[in-house]
């Protein structure tokens, strides 16, 4: 290309700004002895700088080479980085769920030491040392490169720091530390959002370097691992301060010649509200799954469980491998967030959403019937979509659709919709897509449409079915969101529309200054439902605890509540009946509640989901109403929410 | 048997200039001794970097053999690689320290900025030399463009050092081969006019690092302490050094980076005022017989190609002895042929190979 360019232009009489090649004519000789002349010129450059050079390394090498040396050899000045203390973590009513305190550590370089179990061996006649303490030395000596310090034993007592500090002499390479640890007072509870600390690895190392804080954490031992601890790391580490000391010969500090204090990290106040996240803990009882509550005019989190916990203690001196291998391979996977990264299908949950959809699209009005025979066939084919209630729920209408959960009434609806505008509009309440929750790994979930089926799958099963639409219909098929999308979708709704971020922490709090940082409040994808649509949607999900699927649940409630019930299925029984006590537990149906209260100026939406839980009327709302209870009037009833009676299964399944 | 080796021996060092080998061997002697001192005596470091050398020596070789008419064929597709290389970096490079440099290649990280150090020149010289005799401003704005290009993809990875050091390479093509002095100076007067209104779009760690240059008290667990360090090192040195092993400095922990861009600081220390002059000397002997061999040159290419290769020698050993002697700003360049790395040594023995191939292939080519 560049070549026809200049052919074209190669008749012009061109001219070079001043250089050689001016001439149409070439001249070798002349080009040569230019190039050499410029050639000579850079050798000048050359000779130059590196007589510059020489002249600066004259000037530091000899001219001031008497300072220096006195720097070098008498002052010996090291610069000792201070630790600053982690931000402290508390709820909304300044509980404090984890903080940090100063402890006494044994600590070994082993660069220092000559034979480490003979000297371990010694140690252990002084201070306490458990087979589990050399082991984590093992692991943690494996792990580190540099000639660190390593603790052998934490959380000295006093008596043993005295023991050792007589018999200090003996052991060189053997040193006293106080170092600072995280503590986590309420165990298990909320361990999903608080996360936990652990030491530097490899991969935090990188993370260090990404953010340019290398100096800034030279001395710190710990990072967060997980949860806010991790989220918010940069916000609760504070500033590394430093202290410049005199060392003697063998590096022991002689004298402090000037001192920068560190800088406290920042506390954080979250929007979790401890009694009441305590309340739903134990709601759980031994069950897994997740729950969410939300306060939907702000989008604070006030309460944010994923069961089976973990106790984030364990982490903070390095877990020992019975407790990793117990927690990494139970089966109750407990180190999941369920709440933020386990994705279900939302079941019947899903339907007022549904409802509000085809009002808003016109496919449906609020008076409009239908009449339900107990199942849905597509025009033209034999296979029956089942209803729960054998022989059908009868004359239908919006209201009674959402109050008894009729399954017939959804699959015509999905029947008359097309799928990409269902999934247009729930994508407005937020799923399929990351709630934008401050806490990491938030999993976007499933909300199909033809565009995601043909971006999932290859070939034939590219092609979107009728059969598709009317599975998602009713919340299964391929339909898989989170906990914190449905609690952040229920809460939009509650809040008529107007969505909200949820967020865990409410405000950092920094003590040096006295900054508080306001964290949330920001819009969330917005619904732009009509008023009068809402409305509907509102009343019947306030008669669902009334009259429908949750009314045993809900019985003698001292507040107005609204919700909904569902059940995601595990396991599909190709047209069997599905009995709970035929099925493995792990193949058991997910159950669902979502809800919030009181109904005409709601203070907290919530989503329960309990795996495996059955039916949701059953298992899953009397946790939501345990957490409503305690929250709108401070009521406990301690200890796991009993299953809700079952009476006319049949009709309350769903 | 005798005369076969013999022969062998003349057709393994036919094309390889003794001088310039004997000069790197000597700076790799330096390198291997003081990273011996600086990494605690770390067999593992010393064999790493032993390791790397020989392969840079083989490759050396294998571009010794290569007539420049042949590397100069390799130009517009090394560019090309180059290039988009750089493009897959800025959309999903690895990023260390805050800025994207390296592509992760599953193996190993590679750092395509080190690649382009060859590339660029090697474009230049290719496009001046197929255009020659007709070389006008157009090519010259061309040549900027090409130029531009790769040094505005490094300076947003952020490296601003390797993106300054890739532009001199390029610049260097233009001034051998005749850009106007009118425009150098104007360029020049243009950058320094330029300088306040560049200072608004640097980043916060670049600005940091020049504030720090010029004050190094202000980040004394950084980059200040870095520079302080190294000036304590090289000044209580002295004259004769602490000898070899002996630097305090070095191996009481003050001097950070000392096995890769401060390894300077820790020779000085241990070698004095005269180690460091012998240092000077042999990087005066190694660019003065590279400008030799570019004089002596008998096409443009390699003309070009070789004084490029040559000023990028000594650029990047000034840039680096002067930063380490806090004469410059904390920039990350090491020190050509000395500091541990292994990419860097394989495109400076590169460097070195291209130089002999020139030297071994003058009389090859008629002029």
């Amino acid at each position: 290309m560049a070549r026809r360019l200049l052919f074209s232009r190669k008749g012009r009489g061109r001219e070079s700004p001043g250089g050689f090649g001016s001439n149409e004519l070439r001249n070798p000789e002349r080009e040569v002895f230019l190039f050499r002349r410029r050639l000579g010129v850079a050798g000048v450059l050359v000779l130059v700088a590196f007589g510059a050079l020489f002249v600066r390394f004259v000037y530091l090498q000899v001219y001031q080479h008497r300072h220096f040396q006195t720097l070098a050899e008498t002052n010996r000045i090291a610069i000792v980085p201070i630790v600053p203390n982690r931000g402290v973590i508390t709820d909304r009513n300044g509980v404090v769920l984890a903080q940090s305190y100063s402890a006494y550590t044994l600590e070994i370089q082993p660069a220092r030491v000559k034979d480490l179990d003979a000297t371990i061996d010694a140690l252990a006649e002084i201070v306490d040392v458990q087979p589990r303490d050399r082991k984590r030395f093992r692991k943690l000596l494996e792990e580190s490169k540099n000639f660190e310090s390593l603790p052998l034993r934490t959380r000295l007592s006093d008596e043993e720091v005295a023991r050792f500090a007589v018999n200090r002499y003996r052991f060189p390479g053997v040193e006293i530390k106080a170092r600072l640890f995280r503590q986590y007072p309420y165990g298990e509870i909320a361990s999903h959002v608080l996360g936990y600390i652990g030491r530097i690895n490899d991969a935090d190392l990188g993370r260090i370097e990404q953010w340019d804080s290398v100096a800034n954490y030279k001395g710190s031992d710990y990072i967060g691992k997980l949860g806010l601890e991790s989220s918010y790391e940069r916000d609760l580490h504070g500033k590394t301060g430093f202290e410049e000391v005199e060392v003697d010969a063998g590096g022991r500090a002689v004298r402090t010649l000037s001192r920068t204090p560190p800088v406290s990290g920042d506390n954080l106040r979250l929007s979790l509200d401890i009694k009441l996240q305590e309340v739903a803990e134990k709601a759980f009882g031994t069950r897994r799954g997740a729950l969410v509550a939300i306060e939907p005019a702000t989008g604070d989190v006030l309460a944010f469980v994923s069961r089976p916990g973990f106790d984030p203690n364990l982490f903070v001196d390095g877990i020992d491998s019975a407790s990793w291998q117990e927690l990494n391979e139970s089966p109750d996977k407990p180190l999941i967030n369920r709440a933020l990264r386990g994705t279900y299908a939302p079941g019947s949950t899903i339907k007022p959403f549904l409802a509000l959809s085809a009002l808003t699209s016109g496919k449906r009005t609020p008076q409009q019937t239908i009449f339900d025979p107990g199942f849905f066939q597509i025009p033209g084919q034999a296979h029956r979509f089942r209803d729960d209630k054998p022989g059908g729920h009868g004359t239908v209408d919006m209201y009674k659709s959402i109050v008894v959960s009729c399954d017939t009434y959804y699959y015509m609806l999905a029947n008359d919709t097309e799928i990409d505008d269902t999934a247009r509009f729930l994508g407005r309440l937020g799923f399929g897509a990351p709630t934008g929750i401050d806490i990491e790994g938030e999993v976007a979930g499933v909300l199909p449409s033809r565009a995601w089926k043909r971006q999932r799958f290859r070939g034939e099963q590219q092609k979107w079915y009728l059969g598709d639409s009317i599975s998602a219909g009713i919340g299964q098929g391929y339909n898989a969101f989170t906990p914190i999308q449905l609690a952040h979708a229920i809460a939009m709704l509650a809040n008529d529309g107007d969505g909200r971020v949820p967020h865990l922490v409410k405000s950092v709090q920094s003590l040096k200054t006295g900054d508080v940082r306001e964290v949330g409040r920001a819009p969330s994808t917005q619904l732009d439902a009509k008023p009068e649509h809402l409305a509907v949607v509102k009343a019947a999900l306030a008669g669902v605890p009334k009259e429908g699927t949750s009314a045993a649940a809900f019985v003698n409630a001292a507040y107005a509540s609204a919700g909904k019930t569902g059940t995601a299925q595990v396991y599909s029984l190709k047209g069997e009946k599905y009995s709970e006590h035929k099925v493995d537990e792990r193949l058991r149906d997910h159950a669902w509640y979502i809800a919030y209260a009181p109904v005409d100026k709601p203070r907290i939406a919530v989503a329960v989901l309990v795996e495996n839980g059955g039916f949701g009327a059953q298992a899953a709302a009397p946790i939501a109403r345990q957490v409503l209870d305690y929250h709108l009037t401070g009521q406990t009833r301690s200890g796991p929410a009993a299953p809700a009676p079952a009476k006319e299964s049949e009709d309350e399944s769903d | 048997m005798l005369i076969f080796l013999a022969r062998m021996w003349e057709a393994l060092t036919r094309r390889v200039d003794s001088f310039l080998f004997g000069v790197a061997m000597a700076l790799a002697g330096v390198g291997l001794v003081t990273l011996f001192s600086a990494s605690d005596q770390s067999m593992t470091r010393l064999a790493s970097q032993a390791a790397s050398l020989g392969l840079a020596l083989v490759l050396m070789w294998i571009v010794a053999n290569i007539p420049p008419q042949t590397i100069s064929r390799a130009a517009v597709p090394l560019y090309a690689l180059a290039v988009v290389m750089l493009i897959g970096v800025a959309l999903f490079g690895t990023t260390v320290n805050g800025s994207r440099r390296w592509l992760n290649l599953g193996i190993a990280r590679f750092q395509p900025s080190e690649l382009m150090k060859i590339a660029l020149p090697l474009l230049l010289a290719w496009y001046f030399q197929k255009f020659e005799g007709r070389i006008g401003w157009k090519d010259f704005a061309l040549a900027a463009v090409l130029i531009a290009v790769p040094v505005w993809l490094i300076k947003r990875q952020p490296d601003l050092g390797t993106a300054l050091l890739i532009g001199a390479s390029g610049f260097y093509v233009l001034y051998l081969a005749g850009l106007s002095w009118k425009v150098i100076v104007g360029l020049a007067a243009l950058g320094a006019g330029a300088a306040p209104l560049v200072w608004p779009h640097l980043h916060d760690y670049q600005r940091e690092r020049i504030l720090t240059f010029i004050d190094p008290s202000r980040d004394p667990l950084g980059a200040g302490y870095h520079s302080t360090q190294a000036s304590i090192a090289l000044g209580s040195g002295g004259v004769v050094g602490k000898g070899w092993l002996n630097g305090t400095q070095a191996h009481l922990d003050f001097l950070p980076e000392r096995h890769t861009d401060f390894i300077f600081a820790v020779f000085g220390e241990e070698f004095g005022l005269i180690g460091a002059a012998v240092l000077l000397v042999l990087y005066l002997l190694l660019i003065g017989r590279g400008m030799m061999i570019t004089a002596n040159a008998s096409t443009m290419f390699a003309r070009l190609m070789a004084g490029a290769v040559t000023l990028m020698f000594f650029t990047s050993a000034f840039v680096n002895m002067a930063m380490v002697s806090g004469v410059l700003p904390v920039v990350g360049v090491p020190l050509p042929l000395v500091s541990y790395g292994g990419t860097a040594l394989i495109s400076l023995y590169i460097g070195l190979g291209i130089l002999m191939s020139v030297q071994a292939h003058r009389k090859l080519v008629s002029t």
